[in-house]
């Protein structure tokens, strides 16, 4: 697409900062949304990840790495679950390392369905000297690397833990990406913001090295499935689709999750009984 | 070993022919089913066997996972996730042993409380409880070599932040400390070389625990079991053979202890951790905050409470070192906290404390967190210290009852009338 091209020319990149989800100042309130594999019983919306890989190739990855995931991978259940010869083909696309031939050469070959996304950049220093000295990190694990932060009085904060445990909360990422890729606004009055950076209302520091990935407002990917083009419609289905990266395992997880549950209730229940038997003599 | 009655026969002649030769299962069974244990135990004394079993786990899922990690500063985060991705059924393997961690603290934090709620450290349980202090010191070595494998953000700077501070006994002998910290890190900062070493170590120590456990059931089973009343085992009637009776109840708990266990594992497996832990370590950026697992941040408050390295690192051991004195700190001539009506207010005031440095732990060390986090520190020592001592001196135990049977047939027994109902014995609360 056009726009990756130009997204490329525009991009200055992520800072790397790791670290910056939590720097300092006070914590920001990120809003939680709702998404169809939150909770307990949630489970990943298949064409959700269709779509939000898509926003991926289209506009992230000219800048971002997704190193730990396998061709593979998305073919695989519960995950976007493409058609395995569209991901054989998607895989040609892409060069990665032969083994040495008989000379000790290594030459490029396509990848296959085995192979990972190759890496971007050879090393941190060829990808902070492509993007004016930020890095964009891979994206691989990032839902999982980011949170969002308790916001409200400390006599609360054990009450709104036990209800994140009883709820299964774990999209704090999701929610943390949702908000920065929507969270592209004009800096407020008196707000500096530096050269080549970007006022952001939910990075850490308000200043993000990364351009706003969505500048080309709706209708900036063509979504193939009727979903509405919006840029609120790619930051969440881009979020999910990092969520999946980061936990593939996700719904097979929840799914034994129950058996496991159901299975030890039961057997709870079996003890209990057989241990008031028990001691029915001594009471 | 403590005399009881021994019920064992041998179920045929082989095992005879071996009983006479080896008589390891005539001492099972004498130890774990004709046991006599106190009939009034409530459930916080089934966390023992909860103990076990989460070691055993930890042991079982860490070998596992041995055979898939690689400890080198290039592919330890990496090979964490390759478990997790491409190795069958390794992120639940991986899971259970990072929740599972959580889960041994929690479970040995409670084994702890009921402890000192009970008095059981005192006399003749002195080196039960000091065995159990040091399988808690280096349960506390294991947790944290363990934290450093996955090579996070948080592993690397927990491990530059933690052994650094051995740097202050540059402060007692000029040298000594950096000395040290050069021998730990196997370099002069924290690398690969330090990552290796720490693997070795953390495969080691769960066999250390696992020596200390032994000796720590087999004191035990020396002075037997402490129990709700705090009196020992008088009559055959105050006691009921470990098999079925504690067995069954055991397992019963261990059931309902393991759909927490699940809980984590399988919904919220992330929910314990730290999200920084998910970027790789990175030796030029420096996390904003720096934080340990839950399970230390009471000490970690108490090190950050003292404004002077050196003496925040003595107050740090100095936290679980005075655990070991308790036995000889509490005069009281009583040992369950229930007959203790002065005493008792303390204990809460105790749990607060702990519980209180444990959310300050987790604080930026500015502003009034300091303040409150140096107020409860003074009470964690002083507890044990000022407390202990002189409200056994001066308080007057309430009536007891005459016996664990007394306790526990109370009414239908027709004697002291002081306690709950005896139905309800096995839920019996303080």
């Amino acid at each position: 697409m056009v726009m990756t091209r130009s997204f490329v020319a525009a991009a200055l990149a992520l800072s790397l900062s790791a670290t910056a989800t939590f720097a300092a100042g006070p914590a920001i309130d990120i809003k939680r949304n709702s998404w169809s594999f939150g909770g307990i019983a949630g489970h990943y919306d298949r064409n959700q990840l269709q779509r939000g890989f898509q926003v991926y190739r289209e506009v992230c990855a000219a800048c971002h790495g997704l190193d730990r995931i396998a061709f593979r991978n998305l073919v695989e259940k519960g995950g976007p679950e493409f058609p395995k010869d569209a991901v054989e083909a998607l895989a040609k696309e892409y060069e990665v390392d032969a083994l040495p031939n008989e000379s000790g050469e290594v030459v490029k070959r396509p990848a296959k369905l085995s192979d990972n996304f190759p890496p971007l950049y050879a090393n941190e220093q060829e990808a902070r000297a492509t993007h004016n000295g930020a890095y964009p990190p891979d994206l691989s694990v990032i839902a999982k690397a980011r949170g969002v932060a308790y916001v409200g009085p400390w006599y609360l904060h054990p009450w709104a833990m036990l209800k994140d445990i009883a709820n299964g909360y774990q999209e704090g990422g999701a929610d943390y990406l949702y908000a920065l890729l929507t969270g592209y606004k004009e800096p407020p009055k008196g707000k500096e913001v530096g050269d080549g950076m970007s006022y952001n209302a939910y990075y850490p520091g308000n200043q993000i090295a990364m351009a706003n990935p969505f500048a080309g407002g709706d209708g900036q990917v063509e979504y193939q499935d009727g979903t509405p083009a919006t840029v609120e419609n790619y930051a969440k289905d881009v979020s999910a689709f990092l969520s999946w990266a980061a936990d593939p395992s996700l719904n097979s997880r929840k799914q034994i999750g129950w058996q496991v549950l159901i299975y030890l209730l039961i057997t709870s229940i079996l003890l209990y009984i057989a241990k008031r038997r028990v001691w029915a003599s001594k009471h | 070993m403590q005399a009881h009655e021994d019920t064992y026969k041998p179920s045929g002649p082989v095992s005879k022919w071996f009983d006479e030769r080896l008589p390891i299962m005539r001492m099972m069974h004498g130890q774990f089913v004709d046991f006599p244990t106190p009939r009034n135990l409530n459930y916080l004394w089934t966390f023992g066997g909860i103990l076990v079993f989460c070691l055993v786990t930890q042991i079982v899922t860490g070998i596992i996972l041995a055979m898939h990690y690689v400890p080198h500063a290039e592919h330890a985060f990496d090979s964490v996730q390759h478990i997790k991705r491409n190795v069958n059924y390794g992120w639940m393997i991986q899971s259970m042993h990072a929740v599972g961690a959580s889960m041994f603290f929690i479970a040995v934090y409670i084994h702890m409380f009921r402890g000192l709620y009970y008095g059981s450290y005192k006399a003749p349980r002195e080196i039960l409880w000091i065995l159990g202090v040091l399988i808690l010191l280096v349960m506390m070595a294991t947790g944290f070599l363990g934290y450093t494998l996955p090579w996070g953000q948080m592993s690397f700077w927990g491990v530059t932040v933690i052994t650094n501070l051995f740097s202050s006994l540059d402060e007692i002998i000029p040298g000594l400390g950096t000395a040290v910290v050069t021998w730990l890190w196997g370099g002069y900062s924290v690398t690969g070389a330090t990552l290796n070493r720490f693997f070795s170590l953390h495969y080691l120590l769960p066999f250390v625990i696992f020596g200390l456990v032994v000796l720590h059931v087999w004191a035990l089973h020396v002075v037997g079991q402490n129990n709700p009343t705090g009196i020992e085992i008088k009559t055959k009637s105050d006691s009921v053979p470990m098999s079925p009776f504690a067995v069954m109840k055991d397992l019963f708990a261990l059931a309902v202890f393991l759909i927490l266990f699940s809980w984590f594992v399988f919904f919220a497996p992330d929910y314990l951790g730290h999200a920084d832990n998910y970027i790789p370590a990175n030796p030029l950026v420096t996390p904003a905050h720096i934080v340990p697992e839950w399970y230390f941040l009471p000490f970690y408050a108490i090190l950050r409470a003292i404004p002077s390295k050196l003496g925040g690192v003595i107050a740090m051991f100095a936290a679980i070192a005075v655990l070991l004195f308790i036995p000889w700190l509490d005069t009281s001539r009583v040992r369950s906290t229930k007959y203790r009506p002065i005493y008792r207010w303390f204990f809460l005031l105790f749990v607060i404390s702990c519980l209180a440095l444990g959310y300050l732990g987790a604080k930026p060390a500015e502003g009034a967190y300091v303040t409150w986090t140096r107020v409860f520190t003074f009470y964690y020592f002083a507890h044990f210290l000022l407390v202990m001592p002189i409200v056994g001196l001066i308080e007057t135990p309430k009536q007891m009852p005459g016996s664990i049977t007394e306790a526990v047939l109370g009414k239908n027994a027709g004697g002291g009338g002081a306690v709950p109902d005896g139905v309800a014995a096995p839920a019996e609360k303080h």
